[in-house]
């Protein structure tokens, strides 16, 4: 699929009126079609390939793909390095901001260095706590918290300054996202908390892992209770389960991810686990994207990257439409090498 | 007190201050109080610093994500909001990033000083 106004796939598009970024992943979004994002594993290499190597096994499937930044507080290759390969060849990446690593003088500097690159989307995140990861003797900055982080992007953006109040002189362009837990406690407080980051500047959302659907009912009630349904695009967490035993080990180690006992039952089950985590994948979508306010999922497959393709091609949920990839109309690549 | 001087009632406002809401609410003398918009649970003794409510860690029995041995002070936070009048609504309310120059100045001061109309 292509936008009409869209001379070359993979360059930034003319900003319409009520968007604020030239990306494709805001298009989808805006028109209404229902989104597929992923995350990539950042390599523990310095080797470019290696990260385009990890991007190309999406290609057809996916709308926007996340460059995790320290995911769990483990080191790996930057997200703004990888969101900086992915602009090259024309991905759009969803570049994840952490508040573990850097103070705000740090991330405001990345923000403006990542949309020069072309990054269009930004997650503001507070992060995993550095006890979680490989480096447990490390500093955790925590300067600002992920609230604060998109309301400094979003000052940045609309305001033209920095939070010390000197100005900018070309604003970055970018899509907010934030992320939301509805499966974390105080579960009754997540959709007032989800209030508060659209409040802070979020203009859309990925959930945490969903393996409880009527978990996200509730959720997604209170939500549009609070009469949020319009005022962000909420994308729901996905991923398969490779069996029952990583299930468990998932839900007792991962902070955060809530999987009842009937899934981690349905895996241990099956006569081929992997298969079944798959097919369990896929069900979970169709309920999930029947779900009022629901626009998109967010495939989170981690070290299964390649099971993605076959688990969003067997729902469905593109309904026949091919997002861009670099290479998928050969006349337009050809215009973007001579350009 | 503009008289007796701001500079010289900082060190014992803050060295009372600490010794009491040390005492109550576990304070950590960030300078910024806003203990009356969380419960009366002091947001800076979680390990991340969150200011605006829980991160997406918490465990299922409600205890932290860092360490598992205490309760998430948004835990806490939402359940103490609950108990006092608008302590809900005052949940709601997006905290801005803190001002790490504070850190161990006195809030109370800093509250007297705003009240009068004078910027600390």
């Amino acid at each position: 699929m292509n936008f009409e106004d869209e001379p070359v796939p993979g360059y930034p598009l003319p900003i319409r009126p009520g968007h604020t970024s030239p990306g494709r992943f805001e298009r989808v979004l805006r028109t209404g079609l229902f989104a597929v994002t992923t995350e990539l594993d950042p390599p523990d290499s310095a080797d470019p390939e290696e990260v385009y190597r990890r991007a190309r096994v999406f290609d057809g499937y996916v709308d926007a793909i996340n460059a995790t930044d320290g995911s769990g507080a483990n080191c790996h290759m930057s997200s703004m390095a990888v969101c900086a390969l992915l602009t090259r060849v024309g991905y759009a990446p969803v570049m994840q901001i952490s508040c573990r690593d850097k103070n705000r003088i740090a991330i405001q500097g990345d923000i403006l260095g990542a949309a020069a690159m072309g990054v269009c989307n930004l997650l503001c995140l507070t992060g995993d706590g550095v006890q979680a990861g490989d480096h447990p003797q490390a500093l955790p900055v925590f300067d600002l918290d992920s609230l604060t982080l998109l309301e400094t992007a979003r000052t940045l953006r609309d305001e033209h300054h920095f939070l010390s109040g000197r100005k900018i002189t070309f604003a970055p362009r970018v899509l907010l996202g934030a992320a939301e837990n509805p499966f974390a406690q105080p579960v009754e407080w997540r959709a007032q908390r989800l209030a508060k980051k659209i409040a802070a500047g979020a203009q859309f959302v990925q959930t945490q892992w969903c393996y409880d659907v009527p978990m996200l009912r509730r959720f997604m009630q209170h939500v549009e209770d609070l009469g949020l349904l319009d005022k962000a695009y909420i994308l729901v967490g996905v991923g398969p389960l490779r069996s029952a035993k990583a299930a468990e080990w998932i839900r007792t180690h991962v902070p955060g991810v809530h999987i009842p006992d009937a899934v981690v039952k349905r895996l241990a089950g099956a006569a081929d686990p992997a298969a079944e985590g798959r097919q369990l994948c896929i069900d979970l979508i169709q309920e999930i994207r029947a779900i009022k306010g629901v626009h998109g999922v967010h495939v989170m497959a981690y070290r299964q990257e390649h099971t993605v393709a076959e688990i969003i091609e067997r729902s469905g949920v593109l309904g026949g439409r091919k997002p861009w990839h670099p290479g998928r109309d050969p006349q337009a690549n050809t215009n973007r090498m001579a350009s | 007190m503009r008289w007796i001087g701001y500079q010289r009632l900082e060190r014992p406002t803050a060295a009372v201050e600490r010794s009491i809401k040390g005492l109550l609410f576990d304070c950590r003398m960030c300078g910024q109080c806003i203990l009356s918009s969380t419960g009366m649970s002091c947001p800076m003794n979680c390990p991340k610093n969150l200011r605006n409510g829980p991160c997406g860690g918490v465990r299922a029995n409600g205890n932290c994500e860092v360490r598992p041995e205490m309760k998430c002070v948004w835990v806490d936070a939402f359940a103490g909001s609950a108990r006092i009048p608008g302590g809900t609504e005052a949940l709601r309310q997006v905290q801005h990033a803190v001002d790490r120059r504070l850190q161990g100045r006195s809030s109370w001061l800093r509250a007297v000083r705003q009240r009068l109309g004078e910027t600390p």
